[in-house]
């Protein structure tokens, strides 16, 4: 396990933590959603129209959030209740909210400083794509792309200093 | 046995998993509650007799810490195993979990194995 100061004074892009989100999203997609994600051969742009957000706040401040199409979010939605697609409704906010903050808490509990240093806000979820989003991070968003069940399904964390 | 158990998390999702979960760990279950925060569960708990309470961390109104802070003050609840499921992993939060009066500790993401090796010890007070 790699502590966050050491990490953090290794590469001040933090290009180093990318492996531990893509690790902590595979691991909650195997548990939690009962399925595998996959590298993308190549990446569709698609437009991914639902947006789940959790701040990150304390020896690390930032935003990691987990972008998909509406259909990926209501597919995760009925793989974690064990439902039938066209049974899920309103859950779907709530459970990539809950994709996300989980991802989150697991990447953060990867990297030793920050399991303790740094405190989870409740998930935000947007759907629509008409919107811009301005964040304060002062580095490029650390970006994971893989394939949700052939769609595809972005991790990003955004670091503020 | 079956047993009544309380499932208090904020996310409805997580609640329905965590207690297919349960099932899958094989621990029959009479009834389940459900509350959204720790406030909620003490309301449930007033009116409710249960005998495992599986709970978040972080919840709006009153968190998961709080609410087991306060469960002594429920007179048919006060020794109610409780189990924690949360994202805080840190051995902190373990530390203040147990510390506060919880007898379980499981990190999310989690296995259904995970629930049973964690809240079957809890049943059969062992923990």
């Amino acid at each position: 396990m790699k502590t966050a100061s050491r990490l953090m004074a290794a590469n001040d892009s933090h290009e180093n933590w990318i492996p531990f989100i893509d690790m902590a999203a595979r691991e909650v997609f195997e548990l939690m959603v009962g399925c595998q994600l996959t590298v993308p051969e190549s990446y569709e742009e698609v437009p991914l129209d639902v947006t789940a957000m959790v701040g990150l706040a304390g020896q690390l401040c930032g935003v990691l959030s987990v972008r998909c199409t509406g259909k990926a979010a209501s597919l995760m939605a009925s793989k974690m209740l064990g439902v039938d697609l066209d049974k899920v409704g309103s859950e779907v906010s709530d459970a990539l909210g809950e994709v996300c903050n989980m991802v989150a808490g697991n990447f953060k509990n990867k990297i030793s400083g920050l399991s303790e240093g740094c405190m989870l806000s409740p998930p935000t979820v947007i759907t629509g794509s008409d919107y811009d989003l301005h964040s304060m991070a002062d580095s490029p968003a650390l970006e994971v792309r893989l394939l949700f069940e052939g769609t595809p399904v972005q991790f990003s964390l955004q670091i503020h200093s | 046995m079956a047993i009544r158990a309380l499932i208090i998390d904020d996310s409805s999702v997580m609640r329905k998993i965590v207690e297919r979960s349960l099932r899958q760990a094989g621990i029959d279950l009479s009834e389940v509650f459900q509350a959204g925060n720790g406030a909620e569960a003490l309301g449930v708990l007033k009116e409710n007799v249960v005998d495992l309470i599986l709970c978040d961390i972080n919840m709006p109104v009153m968190d998961g810490l709080e609410f087991i802070k306060q469960l002594p003050s429920v007179e048919n609840a006060k020794n109610v195993p409780v189990v924690m499921i949360t994202t805080e992993g840190s051995e902190a939060h373990v530390v203040q979990a147990l510390s506060c009066g919880a007898r379980g500790y499981i990190r999310k993401p989690f296995t259904p194995e995970q629930v049973k090796e964690h809240v079957i010890p809890v049943l059969a007070g062992k923990s």
